[in-house]
């Protein structure tokens, strides 16, 4: 964290990324009342989730450079450790884009500020993206292609996430009850303790030869 | 089959040690016994299976086949309590450029759960003589110098063993012979050491008993009391090609 802190080249591309992809957008298709709603929330989550894209490529990245994945390896941890580490890192540097880019993304839709549930997706689909974009990352890692193999593995398996923040965010941004966005928040609650499992047991597997 | 323990005398043993990746075998059917406190220098040319054998033995990679036992221990059984016995320095620094040498040896000792890190960090830099350039990013030290800290980080902890692959990799002759005179230097009496080199001179210097490693198979294996200098050289100068 010391070391993205430093750099910031987590934080600075895929926030660069984003904020690009909610600006040409939001040029696109201004903010009439009449489309908003029905387009803002897919453009939210198609700028977080590829602007993930290229912030979980560097996760691993930065541990292959002078073989500092072995310097880790080689700590009488638990390989989980490692994994739960990387993903404390990886979601709290998204979710301090999402912190960043979601007041944006209101002003520019021409949206309340103020919206609590809202917040509470965000923070269910970034745990959902982290869980497997950190493992992905380390899988993506030993091979040649990594930073196309990254959202080839990646995309696919996170739709269920995307398409229930998409879902849950546009009941928020239309107001409806809670009970409206109920299913969509379980659908991610379950798929975030799905892939912390998952990848906690098959973590040693990827990063060992 | 149900492989013996071997005895309490040896740091390391290694019965068959065999490694293939994919159809290629990096080693074939390696035995090893290194005595607690003994130096092994393992010698050979590039691709003869040095980095694999120490790679295997320092829990980074799984045999294909054969046994590895550090102090008595099977690394595949108990590999998590076998690391806090042992530490690698390769050409590679396993350091993070963008942090200070004292945050990287503070990260380290905190993943090793090194007990009185402070005062243990000064210690060990003071053994590598990096005490001035301590609160310097890493990424600005020359590769010397960041191998001295390379050092300093792996034995931070302790360790009982010590493993050394090609640590001069990479650095001009004069920070080869300072990062040799510091590992010369480093209180090794108890700990026992394995050194791959292509150093013929410093390699017979540092160590008590002496391996030619060859496509993967041990092809001359000495101690220091038993070694014939000409007939090594003849084996090694085989091996290399520069013989023939």
């Amino acid at each position: 964290m010391l070391t993205e802190l430093r750099t910031k080249e987590f934080v600075v591309s895929v926030l660069v990324f984003a904020l690009l992809v909610l600006v040409i957008f939001s040029f696109a298709f201004g903010a009439r009342t009449d489309t908003t709603e029905m387009v803002a929330p897919g453009i939210l989550w198609v700028a977080l989730t590829f602007g993930g894209v290229l912030g979980f490529n560097r996760i691993f990245a930065v541990e292959k450079e002078n073989s500092r994945l072995e310097g880790l390896m080689l700590c009488p941890v638990d390989r989980a450790v490692i994994y739960w580490g990387k993903l404390a890192g990886s979601f709290t540097f998204m979710l301090a884009v999402a912190i960043v880019l979601t007041p944006i993304f209101l002003a520019l839709f021409n949206l309340p500020l103020f919206l609590p549930r809202l917040a509470l997706i965000i923070v269910l689909a970034t745990l959902g993206f982290a869980a497997v974009g950190t493992l992905f990352s380390a899988l993506a890692i030993n091979t040649r292609a990594r930073d196309i193999m990254l959202p080839i593995l990646f995309l696919p398996v996170v739709v269920p996430v995307i398409v229930a923040a998409v879902k849950a965010t546009t009941s928020v941004l239309a107001d409806k009850p809670w009970g409206d966005m109920l299913t969509w928040l379980q659908i991610m609650i379950a798929f975030d303790i799905i892939y912390l499992v998952v990848a906690t047991l098959v973590f040693e597997f990827v990063v060992e030869e | 089959m149900h492989e013996v323990a071997p005895a309490s005398s040896c740091a390391i043993e290694v019965r068959g040690l065999a490694k293939a990746f994919g159809e290629r075998y990096a080693l074939r059917g390696v035995d090893l016994k290194v005595n607690r406190g003994e130096r092994l220098v393992v010698f050979g040319p590039n691709g003869a299976g040095k980095t694999t054998l120490v790679k295997i033995i320092s829990t980074l990679v799984k045999p294909s086949a054969g046994h590895v036992w550090l102090d008595g221990i099977d690394i595949r059984e108990r590999a998590a309590q076998i690391r806090r016995r042992i530490s690698l320095v390769s050409h590679q620094t396993f350091l993070y450029d963008d942090l200070t040498v004292y945050e990287n040896l503070r990260f380290y000792g905190r993943m090793y759960g090194v007990p009185g890190l402070e005062e243990k960090i000064r210690e060990v830099v003071s053994w590598v003589q990096l005490e001035p350039r301590l609160h310097d990013r890493v990424g600005t030290l020359s590769h010397g110098l960041q191998q001295r800290a390379s050092i300093a980080r792996a034995v931070l902890h302790s360790p009982s063993m010590l493993f050394l692959d090609e640590p001069e990799v990479g650095l001009d002759p004069q920070a080869s012979n300072v990062v040799n005179d510091v590992l010369g230097r480093l209180d090794t009496g108890s700990r026992t050491v394995v050194m791959t080199t292509h150093n013929l001179e410093r390699g017979l210097e540092l160590g008590d008993s002496f391996v030619i490693l060859d496509r993967g198979k041990i092809v001359y294996q000495a101690t220091r009391d038993e070694i014939d200098k000409e007939g090594f050289k003849q084996v090694y100068d085989r091996c290399t090609g520069t013989g023939r």
